[in-house]
Formats: structure tokens, sequence, C-alpha cells
């Protein structure tokens, strides 16, 4: 087939930021599907809990400390979360790498006092129902604390590469930022079913 | 392939004729339940096939029509398409109102079984086990509680409630010419009530998939006349009757110094196990293993000595026993009528 | 149109502080030969072994796909031959309830989890690229690795059934049967991980799906120029994104509660069974919409080129995709309606059940409609769809007498259940496939299929599907439970079991001819030309078989059908570099281009990477410290995945 030129996209950019790339995009559609994941999780959490006649199941409620500061801690990061974001767009070099060593930083505390959630709730997976659901939730959601620390950590190493001088790199560190959030908002209603929900009546 | 549609067309409804004199088919009713039911597995069937023979007209209609001539394919007769448009419409609230119709008609025939148990005298508990059904008689006098296996003696023309549950997998009880399906949930209780409009026997089977036996898990519902009813009943809460002759003895002896008394339970003697079939008036049924063989000496005998070659996977085990020890167990069972 | 109005608006110039840009030779002005030259160079997949492991081209990956799901359509296809014949007759001993119960198992999670999911997906990585004029699949490398997540998960299964340690618990694998008390061994292990592990390539493929079609469309094709097929891809894909989870989050409860000890489904211990059923009904039936909807895609493109004119009501049709693929989710419980659950709301599931007929009978008046105007040639492409009609219209009707919930309760879990979901799944699915493969065939291999063996094919298999089929209603109406190894005599189902069993014999000569057919065409069809149904998409604007980048220059999009309203010459975009794979990314809902964005380049680290989660999950079944020494491993391979290799595609 004979083909004429009727458009000419010489002049476009090389890439973009947020919405205007594919990553973007990929990154929601793997948000929306892991959310899904959350909200059958805490779905099934909801369910067990209507069924039973009472909840906690022969258990004493969870030390609500831990996961608190955890909370705040998460919270608290998506302040140099959003301003890593807007260095990222200005494609600014050093101002990035300080925010991403800064994240990383920020990453890593929330593991650590993750850790000591799991004792404070004060059950075993394999004590009951009730106690299998609250390490189902923490454990589905330090999984993905655990992947974006990681990704994190990659991305601060390649910044202080050669690779680093890169329109691209500062896209995905905006497609980070995003992500980051993510795993900071899903956190909030699993936090209030683990640790308040219990504490109902 | 017109022709291939009335083909199919009449194998079809000779097939589904034929099949009303089935034992285990739904299109058989003996009861309101299954009747009901019938009833509006015909009345679906038809309309269905209706909107079919419609559907594949038009579509043969397509490929009979005069053509059209090939031209620009993008070039529409905008008469012909909006005429298009105002029978796809058509089409499409003729369907919305057929399937309204059937979802009430579907609401209502609910309604009409949720009623037919509501003043139901007897109350029956089934649980499912891999691969037998426990049927037990409630009652308010615990001495009048009946427990036994398989098959289950209703009085007919009477509703009988059933409540369903299980103490290992998932099974489902369904006796298609009395009534629908139902699930036997560990951790749940599901009732069903149903009604055997004459005396009859009635076969079902598990349709739930259990595991290894799921295909030899059936039961059997025996409509009676109420008092030959209360006969049977009044018969099977009497202790298992004592071993006749010598042989029976020996039998009734082995069998309790064997590993059968672990399981099984004997009304009268110290055997007492619950996770297999009540054999107390074991000879009064049909069927021996829930139908997989007829009543018989012949056939208990090879049950003892064979189980897992009878009914592979079921957890009945091989009793190591010699030919006499055999026929002594077999000839005591025989007597517990 | 002008390039003005097309890269207008956001320009990221206009925000200041750019990266440092290279720039490389562009298509400009260049002539066809030496643009071949270029292009076939910068797409190419590298020879040898290597290269070939490290293809992401998305037609060589596709194929694989589509071979490998063949591969597991056929081994399903003799599990159900071997189930046939031991119910050919009353109380056969062929084959013992052991094996039997793995064949069923192993044939329904072929069929579903490694045949009809896969195959559609893959039709969709090879054809949704073509249809919206684009280069590549969006993240590419994740659609490499999910084809190796989807051929290992798929070598797991059926290694397991050759050392006798197949699932036997059904495909959808209720509890208590399948947890830890009741399903000894590692049977329901293999089941519950290879679930997780190859749904995990459906979703990948189902995002890159989603990305190719909302960003990488040519200029011009705004949301109402989108091809049907491409739509129904698109809705199929959010299915999958919120469907998959489901099963995903079953399976995982089902080996914590095996492997670790948990008491998610355990009644004893304040857990339900039932639980299980809706988390997995859940998923199970958008599944079928999953697998069904991109069939109406590829009826819709056959449609077309064979009436030849646009499908009528394109807006009908994509509304009732997008209608059904909201509506699959809210009907999961006609699955369950003798559970015993609360009558008011199995009522409400009836309704909601229903009311799915209603866009799904759209799409059949809209069809009809379009075949009405034109007396198209009978090819078999054809014949399948009128297939397609025959059969799935009849499916979809019992399928309205199954959300009936007092109509259900006799039919559930009987013969005229398999006779139904067969329908469905065979005639909307499977002959829609086969018509797409004798449409498609020659885009993807150069050659025509064999016509005359075609035509036998499509007979063999429609009276084969038939004969095996529609006697499976009438048997389950007389009280035949499914998923029975043996039945007794005296219920008279033998003689209408035999004649389904011959019936399946045909069925599946018809598709030994079809393979014949396959083979003998690739090596000696009639070459095919680009275009040889005078078809309308741009899939049929590329050479046959397509040339590694797809289009020389990307096509710009005037209407729904562009080869049909631009006859003669294809408006076309210039400007695009030609030394590296310079995409164009457009916007969502106009296509206006906004980015020249580079595809990624072929890596072997996807192969890697597959090979990392595969072993986890395949030391998963046996402890669960697999999940902490897989760990490793698998951030090394992404890794080594996302690190820039300091290529044009990586750098810039």
């Amino acid at each position: 087939m004979k083909q004429r030129p009727s458009v000419d996209l010489s002049e476009l950019p090389t890439f973009g930021h947020g919405p205007r790339t594919p990553t973007w995009w990929g990154t929601l559609a793997f948000m929306a599907l892991e959310g899904m994941g959350f909200a059958l999780a805490a779905g099934s959490y909801l369910y067990l809990a209507y069924l039973s006649p009472q909840w906690p199941l022969s258990a004493p409620t969870p030390n609500h400390w831990p996961g608190t500061i955890v909370t705040l801690l998460l919270l608290a990061s998506l302040v140099p979360n959003h301003i890593l974001k807007r260095y990222a767009e200005a494609c600014a070099m050093v101002p990035v790498r300080i925010g991403l060593v800064v994240m990383s930083l920020l990453g890593i505390a929330p593991l650590v006092v993750r850790w000591f959630e799991f004792p404070a709730l004060n059950i075993y997976w394999d004590t009951n129902a009730y106690g299998s659901m609250l390490w189902v939730l923490l454990g589905l959601h330090t999984a993905h604390l655990i992947t974006d620390v990681g990704d994190t950590l990659v991305l601060t190493a390649l910044m202080f590469t050669r690779h680093a001088n890169s329109g691209r790199r500062f896209a995905d560190m905006g497609d980070n930022v995003f992500y980051w959030d993510f795993v900071v908002l899903t956190w909030i209603p699993i936090y209030l079913l683990i640790y308040w929900m219990p504490r109902l009546d | 392939m017109r022709r291939l549609v009335w083909v199919m067309c009449g194998a079809a409804s000779i097939l589904l004729l034929s099949g009303c004199s089935g034992w285990q088919s739904a299109l058989d009713p003996k009861g309101p339940a299954a009747g009901e039911l019938a009833w509006l597995i015909w009345f679906f069937t038809a309309l269905c096939t209706v909107v079919w023979l419609l559907v594949m007209t038009v579509l043969l209609m397509t490929l009979i029509r005069r053509a059209r001539p090939i031209g620009d394919p993008l070039v529409l007769d905008a008469t012909s398409e909006r005429h298009k448009t105002r029978i796809v419409f058509a089409a499409l609230g003729a369907t919305a109102v057929i399937l309204i119709g059937l979802t009430l008609l579907s609401f209502f025939a609910n309604r009409t079984l949720a009623a037919i148990g509501s003043d139901a005298a007897l109350t029956i508990r089934v649980t499912g086990h891999q691969w037998w059904w426990e049927v037990r008689y409630e009652n308010s006098q615990p001495n009048r509680i009946l427990t036994t296996a398989n098959e289950i003696h209703i009085p007919a023309g009477e509703p009988v409630r059933f409540i369903l549950t299980s103490t290992d997998v998932i099974h489902s009880f369904w006796v298609p010419n009395l009534a629908g399906k139902l699930d036997l949930i560990p951790g749940h209780e599901n009732v069903l009530d149903l009604k055997a409009d004459k005396p009859g026997v009635y076969r079902g089977q598990c349709a739930e998939f259990c595991g290894a036996q799921h295909a030899n898990m059936s039961t059997f519902v025996i409509a009676e006349p109420r008092p030959v009813f209360e006969a049977w009943l009044n018969d099977q809460l009497r202790p298992a009757v004592p071993p006749a002759s010598p042989e029976a003895k020996a039998g009734h002896d082995l069998f309790l110094k064997r590993p059968c008394v672990m399981c099984h339970k004997i009304g009268g003697t110290i055997a007492g196990g619950t996770v297999a079939p009540d054999l107390t008036h074991v000879a009064s049924r049909q069927t021996l293993a829930a139908g997989t063989l007829a009543m018989s000496r012949g056939n208990l005998a090879a049950w003892i000595a064979d189980p897992q070659g009878i009914k592979p996977g079921a957890h009945m085990p091989v009793v190591d026993l010699n030919g006499d020890e055999l026929n002594a167990i077999v000839a005591y069972l025989e007597g517990l009528r | 149109m002008s390039s003005a109005d097309l890269a207008h608006g956001r320009d990221l110039a206009s925000e200041g502080k750019l990266a440092p840009e290279r720039d490389g030779p562009r298509d400009t002005g260049l002539d066809d030969d030496s643009l071949d030259r270029w292009l076939a160079r910068t797409w190419q997949t590298a020879p040898g072994i290597i290269g070939a492991l490290s293809t992401v081209d998305h037609k060589i990956v596709a194929r694989r796909y589509l071979i490998t799901a063949f591969v597991f359509l056929c081994l399903g296809g003799l599990n159900a031959v071997a189930m046939r014949v031991q119910l050919s007759g009353p109380e056969r001993g062929l084959i013992g309830p052991d094996l039997y119960n793995q064949l069923f198992t192993m044939h329904g999670v072929t069929m579903m989890f490694l045949f009809a999911v896969p195959i559609v997906q893959a039709s969709g990585i090879y054809l949704v690229p073509l249809m919206v004029g684009t280069r590549n699949i969006a993240f590419p490398r994740l659609v490499a690795f999910s084809f190796w997540i989807f051929l290992s998960g798929g070598m797991f299964a059926w290694v397991s059934f050759a050392l006798n340690m197949a699932p036997d618990v059904g495909w959808f694998a209720y509890v208590p049967l399948s947890g830890p008390e009741f399903g000894p061994g590692k049977r329901a292990d293999v089941w519950a991980q290879m679930i997780t592990y190859t749904e995990v390539s459906a979703l990948a493929v189902a995002v890159a799906t989603i990305v190719t079609v909302l960003k990488q469309r040519a200029p011009g094709m705004s949301l109402d120029k989108i091809p049907l097929y491409v739509w129904a891809m698109l809705v199929t894909s959010f299915v999958v994104v919120f469907a998959m989870p489901a099963v995903m989050i079953a399976s995982t409860f089902l080996i914590l509660d095996r492997l670790v000890g948990t008491h998610i489904f355990n009644p004893a211990e304040g857990g339900d069974a039932l639980l299980f059923q809706h988390l997995f009904w859940f998923f199970g039936h958008p599944e079928v919409y999953i697998i069904f909807l991109p069939a109406t895609g590829m009826v819709s493109s056959i449609i077309a080129a064979f009436a030849r004119r646009p499908v009528f009501g394109y807006l009908g049709l994509v509304l009732s995709l997008i209608a059904v693929g909201f509506l699959s989710f809210g009907l999961w419980v006609h699955h369950m309606f003798t559970t015993g659950l609360p009558k008011l709301g199995a009522s409400f599931f009836t309704a909601s059940s229903m009311l799915i007929a209603i866009p799904n009978g759209l799409q059949i008046f809209c069809w009809l409609a379009t075949l009405w105007d034109g007396r198209p040639i009978i090819r078999t492409p054809l014949l399948f769809v009128f297939g397609f009609f025959f059969i799935f219209v009849a499916g979809g009707l019992t399928g309205v007498m199954l959300a009936s919930v007092p109509l259900d309760l006799q039919v559930h879990d009987t013969y005229f259940v398999v006779a139904h979901f067969h329908y469905v799944l065979i005639g909307g699915s499977v002959f829609p496939l086969l018509g797409a493969a004798y449409f498609w065939f020659p885009k993807i291999t150069g050659r025509m299929m064999n016509e005359r063996l075609g035509r036998w094919h499509f007979w063999l298999a429609f009276i084969g599907f038939n004969a095996a089929f529609f006697p499976m209603h009438i048997v389950g109406i007389w009280g035949m439970p499914r998923r029975v190894y043996t039945y007794p005599a005296e219920l008279g189902w033998g003689d209408i079991n035999l004649f389904i069993t011959a019936g399946a014999v045909v069925l599946f000569v018809s598709f030994a001819l079809f393979t014949i057919n396959l083979v003998h065409s690739a090596l000696r069809g009639a070459p095919a030309g680009n275009n040889p149904w005078n078809a309308g998409t741009l899939d049929w604007a590329t050479s046959s078989p397509p040339a590694s980048y797809n289009f020389a220059r990307i096509p710009v999009v005037t209407h729904v059908e562009p080869l049909w309203a631009e006859r003669g010459t294809l408006p076309v975009a210039t400007g695009l570099r030609v030394d590296a794979r310079e995409l164009v990314i457009s916007t969502v809902a106009e296509a206006h281009p906004d980015v020249r964005e580079k595809s990624p380049t072929p890596s072997i680290w996807p192969l890697f990477a597959a090979l990392a989660v595969g072993g986890t999950f395949l030391y998963s079944i046996f402890s669960p410290w697999a999940v902490v020494w897989g760990a490793g491993p698998i951030a090394i391979t992404l890794v080594g995945w996302f690190w820039p290799r300091g290529s044009a595609e990586d750098e810039e």
C-alpha cells in the first residue's frame, strides 16, 4: 500500500512524566490488581469476623503501638516523597540524589519497626482463623513494603552511576514515588482492620 | 444446515421424552418439589428452544438473502441502517421482557419450594461422610433417636425435613425424583424439605465431588405408608438380634475381637464405632457400601474380603480373615435384620 | 490534521529543564529500501540461541505462546478422550478413580489455565500492536517473562501428572477436599502453586495489553476508532486485572492452610469452607468472560471482513463489551446456589445473571444485522462463525436456565452443566478461535490455509461437537452427576454415553485434521499477500508475515476501518529515529502523538527472572522457606532486568 506522509513527529520529546508515560499506566494497572488483592484479603477477614460469634477469636487484642509507629513513619514519608517527585520532574540531579537517600532511609525505618509488629499481634498464624488473617494481612503488606524499598534502593544506586543523566531515570523516579504512595495508602485500612477492629464492641 | 437442525431437534425431543421414565431423572417427579422443578425445566426448555430457532432462522435468512451489490464497504444505505437499528432495539426489548418473566417465574417457584416443609413432623439429620450417608432420625426422646446409614425411610405423602451437614468434605444430597440438591458442608447446616407423593424407592447420589469414591456414594429414599414406616422405625430402634446359629455366634465373637468394632456400631453389643455405618440392622438394608452392591450373602463376603477392589480408595480397610472366619462374620451380619 | 495539532499542548521543552537528548538519524525523507534496512537492523531479533531466548518481538513471543497453548489443548483433549473411553459404558474398569480424578482435574486446569486464557491473550499479544499501529507491545520484556512463566507453569502441571502427583480435586479444588486434612500428598499443592504461578503471567500480559491500547495507538485512533477486537482485548484485560487476584488469593490461602497450618478454611478454628468458593467464583465467573470476550472481537473482525461493511452498531457493541465486563463480577454466586445461601440473596443473583444476557444478546443482534447486508462468500473462517452462532446461542440459553435458582437445584453439578459450559466455551470461544486461526494464519505465516481441509475440519468439528455435548444435557437431566468415574448399568445411561464418546472421537479427529492443515499450509500453502480478505484494519496494512518493526512508517488513522477509508494511499507519520527502537506514545482518549519513547531491547534477564520465580514456586510446595531463599535470586534477576546497558533505548 502506498503511503503519504501526513504528520511529522520529529519535534516530540523523548520522555515524559506521570500519565504521559506508559510506565505510569503500567504502575497504575499493577496497583489496581494488587489493590484488588488487598481488598479481597480484607474482605475475607471481614467475612470471617462476621461469621464468628466473637472477634478476636480467643486471643488478646493486639498491641497497636508498633503498628501505630509504622503508620506515623509511613505518613511522614509522604512529604519527602512528594518533594522528591517535584525535583524528579524538574530533572534536578543533586536534590534527587539527596531525596532518594532520604526515601531509602524512610523506607527501611518502618521495615525495622514492622519486625516488632508480628509479635505484637499477640497470636500466631496457626492458632485460629483470626490469627491466620492477621498474619496474612500484615504479611501481604510487608511483602509490598519490602518490594518498594528494594526498588528505591536500586534506583538510588542507579542515580549515583553514569546511567543517571537520562530523562527516563527521572520519569522512573516519578513512578517509584507513585508506588510508594500506594504502599502507604493501602496500609491505612489494614492498620485499622488489624489493630482497631478487634477493639470495637 | 437446516436439515441438521431438524435432525438435532428430533433427536432431542425423542431422548427427552424417553427420559421421563428414567429411575433418577429430574423429569420423572414423584413429589411436589420435583414436580414444580420439572415443570420449570420444561417451560424454560420450550421457551429457549423457540428463541434459539428464531435466531437460527434469521441467521439462515442472512445466508439466502439477495446480495447487496459489492461496492465501497463504507457506503451504507441510511434507511436500511435506521431500519436495522429499530429491529435490534425491538429484539433487545423482547429479550428483556423474556428475562424479566423468567426471573419472576424463578422467584415464585422458589417460594413454592419454600412452602413445602413448613409443617414437617419428621426431622432427619443427614451427615455426609467419605463415602456414605449417616442418617439420624431426630426425636425429643433420646431413646427414640435412630441412627442408620445410606437408606432413608420416610412416610409417603408427608413433608419431611432434612438437616444436612458434613464432618469431612463437602457432599451434596440429591434425590432427583423428589427434590433439587443441597450441599452438606462442614461447619454449616442446610435445611431441605421434601415430600414423596406415593410409596416407592427413589435413588439419589452425591452431587458434589467428594474424592475417590464420589461415584459410589448413592442413597435410597424409601417412601412407605405411615403404618409401614412406623413399624420399620420401631423395628430399627430395637437392639441387634442375637446370633442364632453357632456359626453366627462365632462371627459375633470375631467381629468384636477384630478391628471391625473400631469403626462400626452394633446396638446391644460393645461395638460402638461411629466413623463407619451403623450395622445394627445392616441386613435389613437393600444395598451395601452406599449403593455399590446389592445386599446378599455373596456380596457381603466380597465386600469384607476385598473392599479396595470393589470401592478403591474407600476407608474400609482389608481385615485379615481366613475363609472360615469370613463365613462366620458374614453369617452373623446376615442375621442382623 | 497537521503535526502542530497532533503534538499540541504540554510540550516538554516548555517545562524547562531537560536531560540531555542525544539524537540519531530519522526516517523523514528516507527511501523505502534504506528505511527497511535501518529498521530491520534496529528491531531484529539476534540470530542464535541466545538471541532466540532474549527476544522481545511481540510476534515471536505470541507465536510461541500460541503453539504452546495449542499443545496444551491437544493434551487436554487427550485427557477428555481417555475419560470418554472410560465412560463409554457402565461399570467399565479401564481407568480407576485415582487416575480418573486426576484426568478430569488436569483436563479442566489445562483447558482453562493453560489453553483458553493463554491463547486469547497470545492472540492479543500478536494482533493488538498490529491493529493499533505500533511497533511492539508495551513492556515487551514483561511479556517475554510471562511466556516463560506460562511455559514452565504448564510443564510443572504436566510433569506432576507424569509422576502421578497431579491434582485430583477438580479444577476448582474446593476445600476441605483440597485442604490439609483431606488432601494428603502434594497433589493439591501442585494445584495451588500452579494456579498462582500461571496467573502471574496472565496478569502481566493483561497489564501490557491495557497499556498498549491506552498509550500506543497510532496517531488519530481516538476511542471511537479502535477496532472492536482491540476493545474486546482491552475490556478482557481489565477483567483479568480485577478477577485474577481473587483466585491467587484463594490459592495462596489454600497453600498457607496446607503448608504452614493457618486455619482460613478450617471451620473448626473459625475459618469457613464457603469462603474459598466465594473467592474462587469471584474469579471463576469473570474467567468465562475472559475467554469469551476476545472471541467476540474475533467474530466482529471476521464478520466485518466477510460482510464487506463495518460492523453494525459499533457503539452498542463497545458498550455491551464494557457492560459484560462489569456485570461478570456480579454473578459469581450462581455457582453456589446449592450451598444453601439465604433465598433472597440467591434471587438477586438470578436477576443479575439474567441481566448479562442482555448485552450478550445485543452483540448477537448486531452481528446478525451486519450479516444481513451482504451475501458473503462462505470460507472457512465464516463457517466457524456460523458454528459459533449455532452453538453459542444454545449455550447462552442454557445459561439462562442455570441462572434460575430453583432450576439450578436440579441440574447443578450434573452433565447438564458440563454440556452448558462446553457449549459456551467451545461454541463461544473455540469456534471463533478456529475461525480466527484460518483468518489470521495468512498474516502470521504469509500463506493461506487449505480450504478443502478447512471445510472438512469445520464439519467434523461441528458434528462431533454437537454429537458429544448435546446428549449431555439429557443425561444430566436424567440424573447423571459430573465427575463420576463410573455409573451402574441399571440407571440406563449406557447407550447415550456410548454415543457421546463417539462424538468426542469425531471432535478429536477434526483437531487432528486441523493440525495437519496447519503444518501443511505453513509449508506449502498458497502465498497470501498482505490483505487476502480485503479487510479494513491496520493489521492488514503490514506485510505477511509482518516485518520485525511491523510498520515502516506509523499509520495515521482516520476511520475505524482505516484501509477501507484510505484506499490507495495510507497517511503516515514521519520523524521517528531509525537507529533506536522508537515508538509513538499517544494520549489516552484522542490518540494525539505525545512522546517518542524507546521500546526496550532484547534481554535474557526475563528468562532468568522466570527461572528464579519458577524455582521459588516449585520449592514452595515442599517448604515455606522457599520464599526466603527465592527472594535473593529473584531480586538479582530483576535488577539485571532493569539495570541499563548503555543502549540508546536505555539511556534516553
